[in-house]
């Protein structure tokens, strides 16, 4: 949490400003009651109309004062605390894209998002509120008291004993309902999770005739929902009764003190009236501080997250220690030399032992079960993830001693899941390449067999893509990010099961034109399918993250008993049949 | 529409009217008691006139007066903000049931053509918002209006010319309020725009943040933000600014109120209009006068909100729901399994026809395959055959009753329906499993399980059929997710099954399982399989091929090979590369 301030570094102006001219706010009106009592013991006690006339307008003049300082100390916290957010937010949005993949798998993106939004906000008014009231309060309540002791000191201990006292009732209840505030919230996130759920699986539910046992689960959870609602909002409701108790016990005090003092001659009648004044701005004071430490520690727990990621060690294979082996085989585009993986935090390994050489203009099929490697083994040529053990060459070069940029430029990769971006077409293309032109974008969609899409919409290029890309099918989607990824004439493609949405026929298609680029990039396909690996010229099959076969398909059906599995299951009966 | 919107809110609390009036009671009582402490506190005051003048026995009597009423005052304080939660949390609990009972009676139109992220905001942050408005409410604006009424009595009871002071520029407060409330409305809108703005990018970007490294844009994205973070940063200040005013100016009414009645009362002690105790309780009136006129225009703002938010739950609860089943309409029990769907016309949507004057006639035990590419529209069938939508046109009819002369209920009872989207609730795989005959043994579940071959990966979880599934499955394969799916069939062995055989996302072991737990339940019933493979095409009795939802062709693989139609095509493509 400490490494937050330094963002309020720029702003140290304001935020010592703020309180500052808060605090001169509050001391003009720990005035007031001082004036008033002036008013009371010479202006009526004396006669005298135009000292009465001369204190209420100190009053006023006071006020003015104070409504300055005031909106003076409101600018500046409302400045230190938007751009503290700012600052906060350029500083996480930054450290999050510069993360590591084995970083971001472990944060994951629905947490990066809310440190980002709901955190940022919490704690941006957390800011602006302590800049404002944090000294303001406890200023007034220890103010009010030595205003006390400046009229009278034995009075003035009345207030000594019932400022702790009150001081520990607030924190009290407020220490005490904050685990019973999370534990509502809990609850609400199960009565939360049953809608979610019904909404999810509201044909099953209804195909098995399930809905009133649906909704008395429902009933359950939201019954203990509003039971715990009901217990903390007892608890709470205590603090106002029992801080009035005290407060009024305290001035009942006072006014017997007073009493005594004013019979001894040594306080005048204005002098109690001050005192009881004082006492009624502590209560006010007090309410406004226990409203500020709930804010406050709501605060702290969103600044305590956003310090973890802040703080977050990056953890880079630092570059000195690679071991400078010379690559095997130079000549080869793509080189993986005895690699292996293995995914962090994770028990077991993911790769072992992958060893293979691709030369340049080469196609690679890579087929498997699921969670054999496929898509781990892809990754590590852009260097998303080091390999454990091993060394990955591209063009005769250790991947993690490229500068990533340069690295990555060399790649397209089309990922599994198909991801477009909001905004045009023509700019989610030009992410491929930001020099294209629209008629390089064109042909790159006409090759990844997309021309239809681009016929179908009217606008073409300049066509909107909504969030997520949602108003284009999963086909047309995955379509559109393989001519992303050719928009960059890539010296290496990989496509990771990227055609899986597409019909038999669309992917022959496709199959054929990328074999015809005149660029010839060396081309990895991961896939389930025989059928769409099946005329590469190199054929992985991976097993349990181990090769388990190696060759080209006609060698793996002799040899490869994985290999001849998966076919056989896709292909044997239909195939014969069909071919029949 | 709103006045509609307040009697609703109206009828759900009137089920607790007696705690409202326990509240209201509680609320005067406490305000009249803490009212006439101050009075009791300025007399107290009056008692010490100065040296040798204090009257002892007065002052004491009086602070024990004090003491016994504010014990009472507290205690009526905390029962009434008993009572209010009690209401809010009682009245919230109502609507989300019956919110929550309304996702039940919807029609599957209207949950198919809203987002869920929208409906579950209604029922949780809606209803929540909406309880927060209305506890402020019950406990502010009660007090509130009470205290206004109250304090005016006491002062008007005090001195009536230094009540008019109050009276008339207190209401200053409200118009300062009102006037920055109006003039900042703009600036936070454009706040939120621009954070709205901003939140959007900031998903897309962190959710695909892989693809985003893969094409180097990190840079690009980063100066795309700080644009856009800037302007967040300049309309956040000055909505913050402006609205912040509003404190200071509304304290700087109350000063000069102060200042007011300090004046007036003063120069009335004077002439012996007033005493200097009641001076101070005065000044103690008008500072509790003008504190409702502070929060005020807070307590507005947070209930017009409730207001918007129980508008949209209110909305949502009169919805209209699926058309009822008929009073005399016939429970279907273990069906022979014949369909008929005669002169069917369907359409989601009025202007785009989906299908037209369709026929189908299916036998007990026959098996119709349903082919076509992604995408085809397989669902609309399903949607049809279990009654999930209404025929425009035409009927269908199982075991020649018209379905809709039969209870949903026992309709669908008769169906079993494994779909390629897995859905398990969060619970244990027993749970799961027995969720169609939640009554059925250990044995039965079991049996079931290994027909599904489920059981063997069941046992090796840690706490085999006890084990706690998250929602949606939690950390369950997909493939595993579907023998579980396809068990929970298995354990109720309803006469019509509809199967989704779609296995892409599943390695080719689990898929034959899969294939044979199909083929084992699909014996003697009748079937729907949307099939993706060519043995269960070749099997079926009845294929329809579908494309762009409608119904191109049915008949068995010869007659529409012979009719080298669309069929024809899909099959030479698929099969015969």
């Amino acid at each position: 949490m400490k490494n937050l301030f330094q963002y309020l570094k720029d702003y140290k102006v304001e935020t010592i400003c703020a309180p500052l001219f808060k605090m001169l706010e509050a001391t003009f009106e720990l005035f007031v009651p001082l004036v008033m009592a002036a008013m009371i013991d010479y202006g009526i006690a004396g006669n005298n109309k135009s000292y009465i006339w001369k204190m209420s307008g100190i009053l006023i003049t006071l006020g003015l004062i104070g409504l300055v300082c005031s909106i003076t100390a409101q600018y500046f916290s409302a400045k230190a605390a938007s751009g503290f957010a700012a600052k906060v937010k350029t500083a996480l949005f930054d450290k999050l894209q510069n993360m590591t993949f084995s970083d971001m798998d472990e944060l994951g993106a629905s947490t990066m998002i809310n440190r980002m939004t709901t955190d940022v906000n919490q704690v941006q008014t957390g800011v602006n509120m302590v800049l404002r009231l944090f000294l303001r309060s406890p200023f007034i309540v220890f103010g009010a008291m030595i205003m006390a002791f400046t009229v009278d000191v034995k009075a003035a201990l009345v207030f000594v004993v019932v400022i702790p006292v009150l001081s520990v009732i607030v924190l009290g209840i407020i220490v005490m309902t904050i685990p019973l505030y999370k534990n509502v919230q809990r609850q609400l996130d199960n009565v939360l999770e049953k809608t979610r759920e019904n909404l999810t699986g509201i044909r099953v539910i209804r195909a098995f005739g399930k809905e009133e046992d649906e909704m008395r689960e429902f009933e359950g959870k939201n019954n203990a929902l509003t039971r715990f609602q009901q217990f903390v909002g007892k608890i709470s409701a205590l603090m106002n009764p029992v801080t009035y108790i005290i407060i009024n016990i305290a001035v009942c005090a006072l006014i017997y003190v007073g009493a005594i003092r004013v019979e001894a001659g040594i306080l005048t009648q204005g002098a109690v009236v001050a005192l009881y004044n004082y006492m009624s701005q502590i209560l006010v004071e007090l309410i406004k501080l226990a409203n500020l430490i709930i804010t406050m520690t709501k605060s702290a727990a969103s600044a305590q997250r956003i310090g973890t990621i802040l703080s977050m060690k990056e953890k880079p294979e630092s570059k000195s220690d690679l071991q400078t082996k010379e690559c095997p085989e130079k000549e080869a585009k793509v080189v993986f030399d005895h690699v292996s993986f293995t995914y962090r935090n994770a028990g077991e390994e993911s790769l072992t032992d992958i060893h293979f050489t691709v030369k340049e203009g080469e196609t690679v099929g890579i087929i498997g079960g699921t969670g054999s490697g496929k898509t781990s083994l892809v990754h590590l040529i852009p260097a998303f993830y080091p390999a454990s053990q091993g060394t990955v060459y591209v063009d005769g070069q250790d991947v993690r001693t490229y500068d990533v940029d340069c690295l990555r430029n060399k790649i397209g990769i089309v990922m599994q899941k198909a991801v477009l971006f909001q905004g045009t077409l023509r700019e989610n293309m030009l992410w491929g390449n930001e020099e294209a032109s629209d008629e390089q974008i064109k042909e790159a969609i006409r090759l990844a067999q997309g021309a239809d899409i681009l016929e179908k919409k009217e606008e073409g290029l300049n066509t909107l893509v909504e969030q997520g890309g949602r108003n284009f099918s999963g086909g047309q989607r995955q379509r559109l990010t393989i001519a992303r990824a050719l928009v960059r004439k890539p010296e290496i493609l990989i496509l990771d099961d990227s055609a899986s949405a597409l019909d038999y026929a669309t992917e022959a298609a496709l199959r054929k034109s990328l074999k015809s680029l005149p660029y010839h990039p060396t081309t990895f396909i991961v896939s389930q399918r025989t059928s769409s690996i099946m005329y590469a010229d190199k054929i992985i099959v991976l097993d349990d993250g181990k090769i388990a076969g190696l060759g080209t398909h006609e060698e793996l059906l002799e040899n490869c008993s994985v290999y001849q599995e998966i076919y056989a299951s896709q292909f044997r009966r239909e195939g014969k049949e069909a071919l029949a | 529409m709103k006045r509609n919107t307040i009697r609703k809110v109206l009828n759900y609390i009137r089920k607790y009217q007696h705690y409202v009036i326990l509240s209201v009671v509680l609320a005067a009582i406490s305000v009249a008691l803490s009212l006439y402490v101050p009075i009791l506190a300025g007399r107290a005051i009056d008692c010490i006139l100065g040296p040798g003048n204090v009257d002892f026995a007065g002052i004491t009597k009086i602070l024990l007066w004090i003491v016994g009423i504010v014990l009472v005052t507290s205690l009526c304080q905390w029962m009434m903000n008993i009572c209010n939660n009690k209401i809010t949390y009682q009245v919230i609990n109502d609507i989300r049931k019956d919110a929550f009972r309304k996702i039940g009676v919807l029609p599957l139109k209207y949950v198919d053509s809203h987002p869920q992220g929208e409906i579950v905001s209604k029922v949780i942050s809606d209803v929540d918002q909406f309880a927060d408005g209305l506890l402020m409410g019950f406990t502010q604006l009660f007090t509130g209006v009470i205290t206004i009424i109250g304090t005016l009595g006491f002062m008007l009871s005090i001195n009536v010319k230094i009540t008019l002071v109050v009276v008339v520029i207190t209401p200053l407060s409200l118009l300062v309020a009102k006037y920055i409330a109006k003039n900042t409305y703009h600036m936070f809108r454009v706040q939120s725009e621009t954070r709205a703005e901003q939140t959007a990018f900031i998903d897309e970007m962190l959710s695909n943040l892989k693809v985003v490294k893969a094409y180097s844009q990190e840079k690009h994205n980063m100066e795309r933000f700080e644009e856009t973070n800037e302007r967040l940063r300049k309309a956040s200040l000055k909505a913050t600014f402006f609205s912040s005013i509003t404190n200071p100016a509304t304290r700087f009414v109350n000063n000069v109120v102060y200042a007011g009645v300090g004046l007036t009362g003063a120069l009335a002690a004077l002439n012996g209009g007033i005493t200097v105790g009641g001076l101070s309780s005065f000044l103690n009136y008008a500072n509790q006068y003008t504190k409702p006129f502070n929060e005020i225009s807070g307590v507005l703002t947070e209930l017009q909100n409730a207001i918007a938010c129980a508008d949209r739950i209110f909305q949502f609860l009169e919805e209209e729901v699926e058309i009822p089943d008929l009073e005399d309409a016939l429970v279907l029990k273990d069906a022979r399994g014949e369909i008929r769907m005669e002169h069917v016309d369907f359409s989601y949507m009025p202007d785009r026809e989906l299908i037209k004057d369709f026929h189908l006639n299916v036998k007990p035990g026959q098996r119709i395959a349903i082919v076509g590419p992604t995408g085809c529209g397989k669902t609309t069938l399903i949607n049809l055959l279990m009654r999930f939508y209404d025929v425009d046109e035409g009927s269908i009819s199982v075991d020649q009753t018209d379905i809709r002369d039969i209870t949903r209920h026992s309709l669908r009872k008769n169906y079993g329906m494994v779909l390629q989207e897995t859905w398990l609730k969060a619970g244990t795989i027993r749970e799961n499993i027995a969720f169609g005959k939640p009554n059925a043994t250990q044995e039965e579940i079991e049996q079931a399980a290994k027909a599904s071959y489920a059981h063997s990966f069941i046992k090796r979880l840690p706490d085999g059929y006890d084990t706690y599934i998250a929602e949606d499955g939690g950390s369950l394969s997909q493939g595993q997710k579907q023998l579980l799916c396809i068990a929970r069939i298995m354990l109720c062995l309803p006469p019509i099954l509809i199967l989704d055989e779609a296995t892409s996302s599943i390695d080719t072991l689990t898929e034959i399982k899969i294939q044979e737990a199909f083929t084992k339940l699909m014996k003697g019933r009748t079937s729907f399989v949307v099939a993706h493979r060519l043995s269960t095409i070749l099997e079926a009795d009845v294929i329809l091929v579908m494309k762009d939802g409608k119904i191109m062709e049915q008949g068995n693989h010869e007659t529409l090979l012979k009719k080298d139609g669309f069929y024809a095509k899909l099959y030479h493509s698929q099969f015969a590369d």
